[in-house]
């Protein structure tokens, strides 16, 4: 591609340059997509099942919501061999502090959904017992609202996760 | 079977060539795939056997207690739902029939039926999740799945109902939130006629299991006496012998008239209350095909306009929105419906002063309700006695001097739910 | 027996015995509780043996502040008798009755942690839903609701959620 040079400054590349900044982003956008895709099938999620939500959890879990159809029925109860932490149910004060340790112990890549509006918002417990979100503890990729939200929308939620992380960048 | 013999403590052999005992001290929990939910268990190892084990909780306080003093009568229905999420119908029955007798007002008698309904099959859907799990603890993974299958069969007749699969907010003051809808009957009859093939399939997968027996035979063991003195109450109580049962004791919301029996046994060791679960969903299958025989046409909200709403609201044509009549009615016609609405709609019932304890029996134990009222549109004060928060400061007693792997099976089969414990 | 039966009977023992909806209520001093709660177990035709629940009501400004509540259960006979004691003040404390009712022990360790009620002759009274640097007593009348824009203990100030930068 012809480059511009004004005198004194260098505005854009050589063609050489040009040349091989595309070869390696053809490269680099398939291993993206490849190890994006790899990322999404399988994800382990650790056991982070709190209140109602949990039992919710489980029911998608379960037969009829099926979560091993992506793979994802194996709940890790060691947070080092989990990738996923679904934070399902109410966070209170107490366990605050245990939800940041297993998030901290998790490896990377690792990534949270906020199950519930108690997980997301503190649903309707405004009160001094109950964490206000947590988000304000451990960042979190996907909220699903719902109180308990039913496994079609846990289900959803997991889907919408798996598309942002094929579409993460992780190489450029 | 665990064997009670005096436990071996390991031999530490000192430099100086004394020899000491060591116990270990482990911390389960709360994270942890196999307590129950988020309890913590500080257990004193010497080995495999807890000399001393300490439960830790309050790691799902939520404060629903204070919450319910700063909103409505009718908005403490959601609240309390939520405490022992396993049995929302239970929370909601004990907590309205405290108001009602608050009131002195009775339900109608629709109303009490469908009430009664609503929590026999919510007792089965408990016991259901309590050998799911139970069962996935100690490694029958199978039984899991097979009790959450039965368990949508369940969820989906809720749906159908109430509008929700779980924490409903159904039972309200004064009745119920709406009548049943038309194929409601049919589909709990269909459930009443699968239900007893089921359980014959979980009792021939694990009853006469060697692992099953084992693992639960002679575990878990609380006398009688124990059981009184620590507060215990439930199916573990009756598996003790003591044929304790507040539906039949204290009756209420039409129990009396049911025909069904009490559930006991007498060895007091999980398999035992194990047993004693899966006979007490059948008695619950009786009453409610009882319920269903019952079932006569009527209001299902009491009839006083201070306390009634929203069943007392009629739905247009369309399904959804409110009837044009009584719109019309309340902004055209008369002033006083229109104030009268909107207190209702924006302060509910206000219920006189006074205290009661209002107890249930829920698949737990005994669930009760303390609440105390001045007078005003909110509640003063509401205790949930739970049943699970008592039964879970036996676990000490019942697991010390046993094995780990005893542990997790006594703790699933006394069923803690730890939002009950925590409130 | 039927509640007023049972009210008639206490009567005979205890000068303010209430009978309400059902509900057979005895108040007495908090120096008393614990002669009172054994008297009714040991009494054949009462025998309240079964302690179902230990709680508190807060009512700041009345006199006395916080009434602590004992709801007793006969196993044999199935009546229920709920017995009241009024206490107040900065530090209130009341007798324990853990040793005489085993399952008081975890009921009486929340009335402290939510109330601040001390219990004397408790084996272990601390808190026990609260985390344990935890400052003040929730369910207190004069303690807020908390939640949004509030500050926590530890320096943590959590605004409302249109507010927050995360």
């Amino acid at each position: 591609m012809p480059v511009e040079r004004v005198e004194g400054v260098h505005l854009g590349r050589t063609p050489e340059e040009v040349e091989e900044e595309v070869e390696r982003g053809l490269l680099l956008t398939k291993l993206d997509r490849a190890v994006g895709w790899a990322r999404t099938q399988s994800m382990w999620p650790a056991t982070f099942g709190l209140a109602c939500c949990a039992i919710e959890m489980m029911s998608t879990g379960a037969g009829r919501y099926d979560l091993s159809r992506w793979g994802m029925e194996l709940f890790r109860a060691s947070p080092r061999q989990a990738d996923l932490m679904i934070v399902a149910g109410r966070v209170s004060q107490k366990m605050a502090p245990v939800l940041r340790r297993i998030y901290d112990q998790m490896p990377e890549p690792r990534w949270v959904i906020a199950m519930g509006v108690c997980a997301s918002a503190g649903g309707m417990f405004t009160n001094y017992a109950v964490v206000q979100g947590v988000d304000t503890i451990v960042p979190v990729d996907v909220y699903v609202p719902g109180c308990p939200p039913k496994p079609e929308m846990l289900m959803f939620g997991i889907l919408k996760l798996q598309e942002k992380v094929r579409s993460r960048e992780t190489f450029r | 079977m665990s064997v009670r013999e005096e436990p071996r403590s390991p031999r530490v052999v000192d430099p100086t060539g004394e020899i000491r005992q060591e116990t270990m001290i482990i911390n389960m929990g709360p994270q942890h795939p196999s307590t129950h939910g988020v309890l913590r268990l500080l257990l004193e190892l010497d080995g495999e056997y807890i000399v001393r084990c300490k439960p830790v909780i309050g790691y799902l306080h939520t404060g629903i207690e204070k919450n319910t003093e700063y909103r409505t009568w009718m908005q403490g229905v959601t609240y309390v739902t939520r405490a022992d999420y396993l049995a929302p119908f239970f929370n909601e029955l004990g907590y309205c029939l405290a108001a009602e007798r608050l009131l002195g007002i009775e339900a109608p008698p629709r109303a009490q039926v469908i009430r009664v309904l609503c929590n026999e099959m919510n007792r089965i859907a408990s016991h259901l999740v309590w050998l799911a799990t139970g069962s996935l603890e100690l490694g029958a993974v199978s039984v899991m799945l097979y009790g959450f299958r039965e368990r949508e069969i369940l969820l989906d007749i809720f749906e159908t109902l109430t509008g929700l699969r779980m924490n409903h907010a159904y039972i309200r003051i004064g009745g119920l939130k709406m009548d049943l809808p038309e194929d409601g009957d049919e589909k709990i009859r269909a459930f009443l006629d699968e239900m007893p093939r089921r359980i014959d399939e979980y009792e021939s997968i694990l009853d006469d299991n060697p692992i099953w027996r084992e693992r639960n035979q002679g575990v878990g063991v609380l006398s009688a006496e124990d059981c009184l003195r620590l507060g215990v109450t439930g199916p573990i109580l009756r598996s003790a012998g003591v044929p304790t049962d507040i539906r039949k004791d204290e009756p209420y919301s039409g129990y009396e008239t049911y025909d069904f029996d009490v559930v006991t046994r007498t060895e007091a060791d999980a398999y035992a209350r194990y047993r004693i679960r899966l006979d007490e969903m059948r008695q619950s299958l009786r009453i409610i095909e009882q319920c269903l025989d019952r079932l006569e046409p009527g209001p299902v909200m009491v009839q006083d306009p201070k306390v009634a709403w929203p069943a007392q609201l009629k739905v247009g044509p369309d399904g959804i929105g409110n009837d044009p009549a009584y719109i019309h009615h309340i902004m055209e016609e008369s002033m006083e419906a229109l104030i009268h609405h909107f207190k209702m709609v924006t302060e509910g019932v206000s219920v006189p002063a006074g205290e009661v304890y209002q107890p249930v029996e829920s698949p737990r134990g005994e669930l009760g309700f303390y609440v105390v009222s001045t007078g005003e549109h909110k509640p003063y004060r509401v205790k949930i006695r739970d049943p699970s928060f008592t039964n879970l400061g036996a676990t000490a007693a019942m697991v010390e001097g046993s094995l780990v792997a005893d542990a997790i099976a006594a703790i699933a089969s006394v069923d803690p739910v730890m939002g009950g414990v925590d409130r | 027996m039927r509640p007023a039966e049972v009210a008639e009977r206490l009567r005979t023992r205890f000068a303010d015995v209430l009978l309400a909806r059902g509900d057979v209520i005895v108040l007495v001093e908090p120096d008393d509780i614990r002669a009172t709660l054994s008297s009714l177990r040991d009494d054949p035709d009462l025998g309240l043996d079964f302690l179902v629940f230990v709680t508190a009501t807060h009512h700041p400004g009345a006199e006395p502040e916080l009434w602590v509540v004992y709801e007793l259960r006969s196993t044999a006979h199935r009546h229920r008798v709920r017995v009241k004691a009024g206490t107040g003040g900065d530090a209130p404390h009341v007798p324990s009755v853990s040793d005489l009712f085993p399952t008081a022990d975890w009921h009486e360790r929340e009335v402290f942690d939510l109330f601040g009620v001390v219990f004397d002759g408790h084996p272990n009274l601390t808190r026990i839903l609260m985390p344990d640097e935890w400052l003040g007593h929730p369910l207190l009348k004069t303690e807020e609701l908390g939640g949004v824009s509030t500050r926590y203990h530890g320096g943590a100030f959590i605004p409302p959620v249109d507010q927050r930068t995360i």
